[in-house]
């Protein structure tokens, strides 16, 4: 078995898992009847149609030829982490986890810890810059937000403000 | 004269000094968040909606339509300028535009954007408010089926004019559907796929989806490439204003960009990314004047049509949003949002019961349309300057508005976890070369065509072919199997390929 398209090879399966899962997530549900659809009717119908386009994909993408076999390259696992990271904690600290008693740190220092740790994602990371990037963030963020749009946000730490 | 009166009606209500300044100022805005690179006009409405909050629902109206003809012009300048477009419908004017800028035309390319603009926006507000009150009358002749059958043309409508591969578009529709599913069933009140997280039983937020596979998708992919690929072009803009030649090619280029455009953007599911696309390949497909540059070497109509076209169909996007109710593209669904916060329906009862609002919506879009000339051709210089920050500065920026504005349409963090994971969505789907425009698409209309599909059938206790019996219904649908037909067709196929894929 060899792959034409690895791009469409990829996304054939993903169409195919997600709209089994759909479907079979709908089962749960009462399909009722086209007169009377139940809630399961609509997303049984288009999780079939996913699977069926999926597997249309990925058949064509093992069959048709492409030029260069539509490789999908390296991934970039640094900027991935680091990005995604960088959003994470910045809610963590923004609002806190009551559920493992974590207190919210506020707006402040949220935008400073997401400075730093998106700035990781970059090629070159020089602490100075980041830290004047970050302050500046920080300033813009509050006059915009907080006095000019009035967002109801926590700014400081809940341990100062109580 | 109707028209004449109601449009006086309008300019009296939005010509007021107060409504006036809010649209400078959201057009101001708009344009300052839109040209970051990244930031389209989604996300800079939903960035700046909750401070509309607390104004009058014609000023709030007005402002955001202020915004959002900031924020598309906006995009153009950073597609212009530093080669990336800030949302798909500049897309197309990256090709020429970035060559102008280039060569130091930069100046003449942003005129012709800004000034294509506004002669479309002029136009495209007389096509609003000319022919949003017959088309009202149409949208009451609109029961479930026909509403089920365009939106059905509005998909595969959207689908024909995408780039890239045709099944994997209808694969990306499909699974936005599916994804406007998840939350509570209106009929029924079950929760579906919520997996009995409370926050879920709401459904999936729009903004989190657009802000992780656009914003967070699309800043890993680029520190993914290699500096140089990514090169951000500042060169000196010379002279700011188009030579007297460059006006001889741009009026016809802006006359049928316009025309376009303004037919297209009353399609639900069309709108302005559609239109900018057909424009350039209407362009390509005329023949060029003796010594004019070819297109995708900086020719200066690959600018000045598909802009316009954008523009036009922006405004007439507002005649299905205003007439039918329904979201022609995800930044009017973002309208309908705010609008239903002010206590209004849109629909066709919202001309009858509010006059008001509605011409002065019409006139106040003529006014930030000026405003966006006015405004924008002296700041060319500036912008630059704002453009030359570094890519390591830029991006952490774009980060933390992404991830302020998920959090501050509902106050909940909860929403940035679930940014986060569409972020990795969006990658995965750069990587897999699937186009999540109409995945967005998708989402918005996914419960809207349940819905209507639900009481089509309800109606015709299980007959399916209601869909075809009524006339209007059966003739949108035979729309969408011919622009279907077309696009299957191998020859206009490797065309529509041709189209999209060179330069």
């Amino acid at each position: 078995m060899s792959m034409k398209s690895q791009k469409d090879f990829f996304s054939g399966l993903l169409f195919m898992a997600v709209g089994v899962a759909f479907a079979w997530g709908a089962t749960n549900y009462s399909v009722g009847t086209a007169a009377r659809m139940g809630p399961g009717y609509f997303p049984l119908v288009l999780g079939i149609l996913l699977a069926i386009l999926g597997a249309v994909i990925t058949f064509k993408a093992m069959v048709v030829e492409t030029e260069d076999g539509e490789k999908m390259g390296p991934w970039a696992w640094k900027p991935l982490f680091f990005i995604i990271a960088a959003n994470l904690v910045f809610g963590l600290l923004l609002g806190g986890l009551p559920s493992l008693h974590i207190p919210a740190m506020g707006l402040i220092a949220a935008i400073y810890a997401l400075t730093f740790i998106a700035s990781l994602a970059g090629e070159e990371f020089k602490f100075k810059e980041v830290v004047i990037l970050a302050t500046v963030l920080a300033c813009l963020s509050y006059v915009a937000f907080i006095l000019l749009l009035k967002l109801q946000f926590a700014v400081w730490p809940t341990l100062i403000t109580g | 004269m109707d028209l004449i009166t109601n449009l006086s009606l309008g300019f009296g209500v939005a010509f007021t000094p107060i409504n006036l300044m809010y649209a400078f100022v959201g057009c101001l805005l708009g344009t300052l968040i839109g040209v970051l690179p990244g930031i389209g006009p989604l996300a800079t409405i939903a960035m700046l909606l909750p401070a509309t909050y607390s104004l009058p629902p014609v000023s709030a109206l007005i402002m955001l339509a202020g915004i959002y003809y900031g924020a598309q012009y906006g995009g153009s300048t950073t597609a212009i300028l530093v080669n990336l477009p800030g949302e798909s419908s500049s897309v197309v004017t990256v090709i020429d535009g970035y060559q102008m800028a280039r060569q130091g035309r930069a100046g003449p390319a942003l005129a012709a954007a800004g000034l294509g603009s506004f002669f479309a926006g002029c136009v495209g507000t007389l096509v609003l408010a000319a022919f949003a009150v017959p088309l009202t009358e149409v949208a009451f002749k609109f029961g479930p089926a026909e509403y089920f059958s365009l939106m059905i043309l509005g998909l595969i409508g959207a689908v024909v004019l995408a780039s890239g591969s045709l099944l994997k578009a209808i694969g990306m529709i499909l699974l936005g559907l599916l994804l406007g599913l998840v939350g509570t069933d209106v009929n029924t009140g079950v929760a579906r796929f919520s997996f009995d997280i409370p926050e879920l039983t709401d459904g999936i937020g729009f903004i989190v989806i657009a802000m992780g596979v656009f914003g967070y998708g699309e800043i890993i992919s680029n520190l993914g490439k290699h500096e140089d690929e990514r090169e951000v072009f500042t060169a000196d803009v010379k002279g700011l204003l188009p030579t007297m030649e460059d006006f001889k090619n741009m009026v016809p280029a802006v006359l049928r960009g316009t025309a376009l455009g303004s037919v297209l953007g009353i399609l639900p599911g069309g709108g302005a990314v559609m239109a900018s696309f057909a424009a350039y390949t209407l362009e390509k497909k005329t023949r060029l004047r003796p010594g004019e540059l070819p297109f995708g070497k900086g020719n200066i109509r690959g600018v000045a049509s598909p802009e316009a076209a954008n523009n036009a169909a922006a405004q007439t996007s507002f005649i299905p949003l205003l007439t039918l109710g329904i979201p022609p593209n995800a930044v009017m669904a973002l309208m309908v949002g705010a609008m239903t916060i002010h206590n209004i329906q849109p629909g066709p009862q919202v001309m009858t019961n509010n006059p008001e609002l509605f011409w002065g919506l019409i006139a106040s879009m003529w006014i930030g349309n000026a405003m966006l000339v006015i405004l924008n051709l002296p700041l060319i210089g500036m912008w630059i300057k704002l453009l030359s920050v570094p890519y390591r500065w830029l991006f952490p920026a774009i980060v933390l508005f992404c991830a302020i504005g998920v959090y501050s349409t509902n106050n909940n963090t909860f929403d940035i976890w679930m940014v986060g994971l569409f972020g990795f969505i969006g990658y995965l789907f750069i990587k897999l070369g699937a186009e999540p425009a109409p995945l967005l698409l998708g989402f918005i209309l996914g419960p809207m065509m349940e819905e209507n599909l639900r009481r089509a059938l309800l109606l015709s206790r299980g007959d399916w072919s209601v869909f075809v019996t009524r006339g209007l219904s059966a003739s949108l649908l035979a729309v969408a199997a011919l622009l279907l037909v077309i696009v299957l067709l191998p020859v206009i196929k490797r065309k529509r390929e041709e189209a999209f894929v060179d330069d």
